[in-house]
């Protein structure tokens, strides 16, 4: 599979992901995605290198495994199936994604590339991806939905890490692996902790303190 | 040498980790603490010596903010086993454990000369603070926590992409791995432009969620409000300076690549609005914890408006750091042994704590008026210079607007503080057995001390270190032994001295 074909693809999860009520659902595009991430670097032919081929297997197992068994603990625990009354409704947040997109394109066409780097597209489909992650995580009520968001800005991380990660493993490395562990963690916490401060159908879940 | 400044606190976090007797645990915090700082001390006396391509060591801006933060840590652990004494309830094994690893993390950050060991540094002090914030354990904190780890995650991961990018406009102009702030300053000239640039506006989000800068503060009130004083003066002294200097220190390489300007024009504009919307949110706040979450998204402005003004403000700004931390010490603590004697931290509940806790509410009362900018107080010093050099280095609307913000918080904050200290008892209190002893106010009395000093008179070789730090973040290379080379810069001729 050409790296640009997945790219696309992980677009087009963006615009999928944004538009869909069912807590569910965006579990599973995000699953989608995250192993996505993994393949990307193979068929960018990076597996040559053997820390970049177990980034890419940590990636998948993490992003495709992990993660998603630790979502569907929460969703045992937690009657919530769907995103009650989001912030930004469903169409809105459609045509912010595409202009997001847009935008993303723009800007990449201003950050000029180091000549002969293939494929072409891993800029603008980082920062797409990276505002479809911020996108989510402000307009979303639910602390489930929210994680999801941050999963995907997380994405948006990676890919643009893949430009980089052959000239500087250990930085680009370090980070992502951090990054990834990180949502580890505050998955747990929520699952941890939502049963014990919370009652299950509560849908205002971690939105009582305000002015 | 410097890197026991590191291991010495991950390893007594380590021992924490192992000591079954509560008692005994909580005496590892101020040992730690002071010798921590006595090693500081002695490692300081060194920081002109530098080498260029050292992964870890101090320089003197690092070595001011940690010893900024070492003097915080220490007033919090000489405070922390009368508080923890007060809640027999709570178990505060992992509380101690964090409190330790936060030392050794921000000794880690400020010693850092790479921007990817600061950025795991930050990443990981994200993570072992915020078991602190859970400290109640109850729904409150769950949400304050959540909010925190979130919204700090995503500033984090922000900031590494603005780390990557920085790499990138590195690996443009063929420098590749390591590429230390010393040599990425030294190179300045090769790096990227676009993409310094758009690296440069990522770490400022991104480490500015971290820092609390308007419209990026929300976990801000929420955290500082559900946690124990001393979690709040950790954090609004400690992790948001810690933050700070790791913005700096990429401003430092924007600034020598020659993009400074550009890049001062966001802090003006971070600063301004961040003082602004502290003050909207100030207006009418009944929970003084919250008022002083907001009295820190101000000053975290201040602080940015100051390396934004540049020059003579640049260095103030980072005066106003220590200022700021040890006042902020002062505030937390004492409105923690209000929230202790009151159970409650909301103003109908809470009036006239002067009749109550005499020393805590005049302790509070007093750090109300340092921290907006009352003379003869060390933020009185840097508020007043980094404003007379807003006007008199070609500012003059942002040094009014400035002046004007700082005293509208004074107003606003003055209408809360004045009922909580002096107000008449409210028939609603409740009693508790919380008294106001010597173990739980003078540290606060040491802090508040300090602040006085710090505005009275700067020592010589704290000056000296202070002036070398103002010219990194400009992005001078940093001082070479012995050669304290003089930079020309239009210093406003108004400098009041401490």
């Amino acid at each position: 599979m050409s790296p640009d074909f997945l790219i696309a693809l992980t677009m087009l999860t963006n615009f999928t992901l944004v538009a869909t009520s069912r807590v569910n659902k965006a579990i599973q595009l995000a699953v989608f995605q995250g192993i996505l991430m993994g393949l990307i670097p193979l068929a960018m032919g990076l597996g040559k290198h053997l820390h970049i081929l177990l980034l890419a297997l940590v990636a998948i197992a993490l992003k495709g495994g992990f993660i998603p068994y630790l979502f569907r603990r929460a969703l045992r625990q937690v009657k919530i199936r769907r995103e009650v009354d989001p912030y930004v409704g469903y169409t809105v947040s459609l045509l912010l994604c595409a202009a997001g997109t847009g935008l993303s394109l723009v800007l990449a066409h201003a950050l000029p590339l180091k000549a002969g780097t293939t494929p072409t597209f891993l800029v603008p489909a980082a920062l797409a991806t990276l505002f479809t992650g911020f996108l989510l995580l402000v307009s979303r009520r639910t602390a489930l939905t929210q994680v999801v968001g941050y999963l995907v800005l997380e994405n948006g991380i990676y890919l643009f890490g893949l430009l980089l990660v052959e000239e500087m493993p250990v930085l680009v490395e370090t980070g992502i692996l951090l990054d990834l562990f990180v949502g580890v963690f505050v998955m747990g916490i929520v699952i941890n902790h939502i049963h014990m401060a919370f009652d299950s159908t509560d849908t205002g879940f971690l939105a009582e303190l305000k002015d | 040498m410097a890197l026991l400044l590191i291991l010495l606190p991950l390893l007594a976090a380590a021992l924490a980790v192992f000591i079954k007797v509560p008692a005994i645990r909580v005496r590892v915090l101020p040992v730690t603490a002071l010798l921590h700082l006595g090693l500081l001390l002695v490692v300081l006396r060194g920081w002109r010596e530098l080498p260029h391509n050292a992964w870890l060591g101090l320089d003197a801006l690092g070595g001011w903010v940690l010893l900024v933060i070492s003097v915080l840590f220490t007033i919090c652990a000489l405070y922390a086993p009368s508080y923890l004494a007060l809640r027999p309830d709570r178990d505060h094994r992992v509380f101690s454990v964090c409190l330790l690893a936060f030392l050794g993390l921000a000794s880690l950050l400020c010693l850092a000369r790479h921007p990817g060991v600061a950025w795991v540094a930050l990443e990981t002090m994200t993570l072992t603070t915020a078991p602190l914030i859970y400290f109640n354990h109850n729904r409150h904190s769950v949400e304050a926590t959540w909010k925190y780890l979130v919204l700090g995650s995503v500033g984090i991961a922000l900031a590494l992409l603005g780390t990557l990018f920085v790499a990138y406009a590195a690996h443009m102009g063929s420098l590749e791995e390591p590429l230390h702030y010393t040599r990425l300053m030294a190179e300045g000239e090769r790096l990227s432009r676009p993409w310094l640039r758009a690296g440069f506006v990522l770490t400022l989000v991104g480490y500015g969620t971290k820092m609390g800068l308007a419209p990026l503060h929300s976990w801000k009130p929420d955290a500082y409000g559900e946690t124990p004083g001393i979690v709040g003066a950790l954090l609004a002294g400690g992790v948001t300076s810690c933050a700070f200097l790791a913005l700096l220190r990429i401003y430092g390489v924007v600034a020598a690549a020659g993009e400074g300007a550009f890049a001062r024009e966001l802090f003006l504009g971070f600063g301004i609005l961040s003082m602004a919307w502290a003050l909207v949110f100030m207006v009418g706040q009944v929970d003084f914890k919250r008022l002083l979450a907001y009295s820190s998204v101000e000053h975290m402005g201040i602080l940015v408006f100051g390396i934004g003004i540049g020059g003579l403000a640049a260095r103030f700004a980072l005066f106003h750091l220590a200022a700021n931390a040890l006042v902020k010490s002062v505030l937390f603590l004492s409105a923690g042994n209000i929230h202790r004697s009151y159970a409650s931290k909301q103003l109908p509940q809470v009036t006239g704590a002067i009749r109550r806790t005499p020393v805590s509410a005049g302790l509070f009362f007093l750090g109300f008026l340092a921290i907006t900018g009352l003379p003869p107080f060390a933020p009185f010093i840097s508020e007043f210079n980094i404003a007379s050099a807003a006007l008199t280095l070609g500012h003059p609307i942002l040094g009014t607007l400035f002046l004007l913000l700082l005293g509208g918080i004074f107003l606003t904050m003055s209408d809360t503080v004045m009922q909580v200290v002096f107000g008449v008892p409210s028939p609603q209190r409740v009693r508790t057995p919380y008294k106001d002893t010597f173990a739980t106010t003078a540290p606060l009395v040491v802090a508040m001390v300090l602040a006085l000093g710090l505005g009275l008179h700067l020592p010589a070789p704290l000056r000296a270190m202070l002036e070398a730090a103002s010219r990194t973040i400009d992005g001078a290379p940093p001082v070479r032994s012995g050669k304290v080379a003089e930079v020309p810069r239009g210093l406003a001729p108004t400098e009041v001295r401490p």
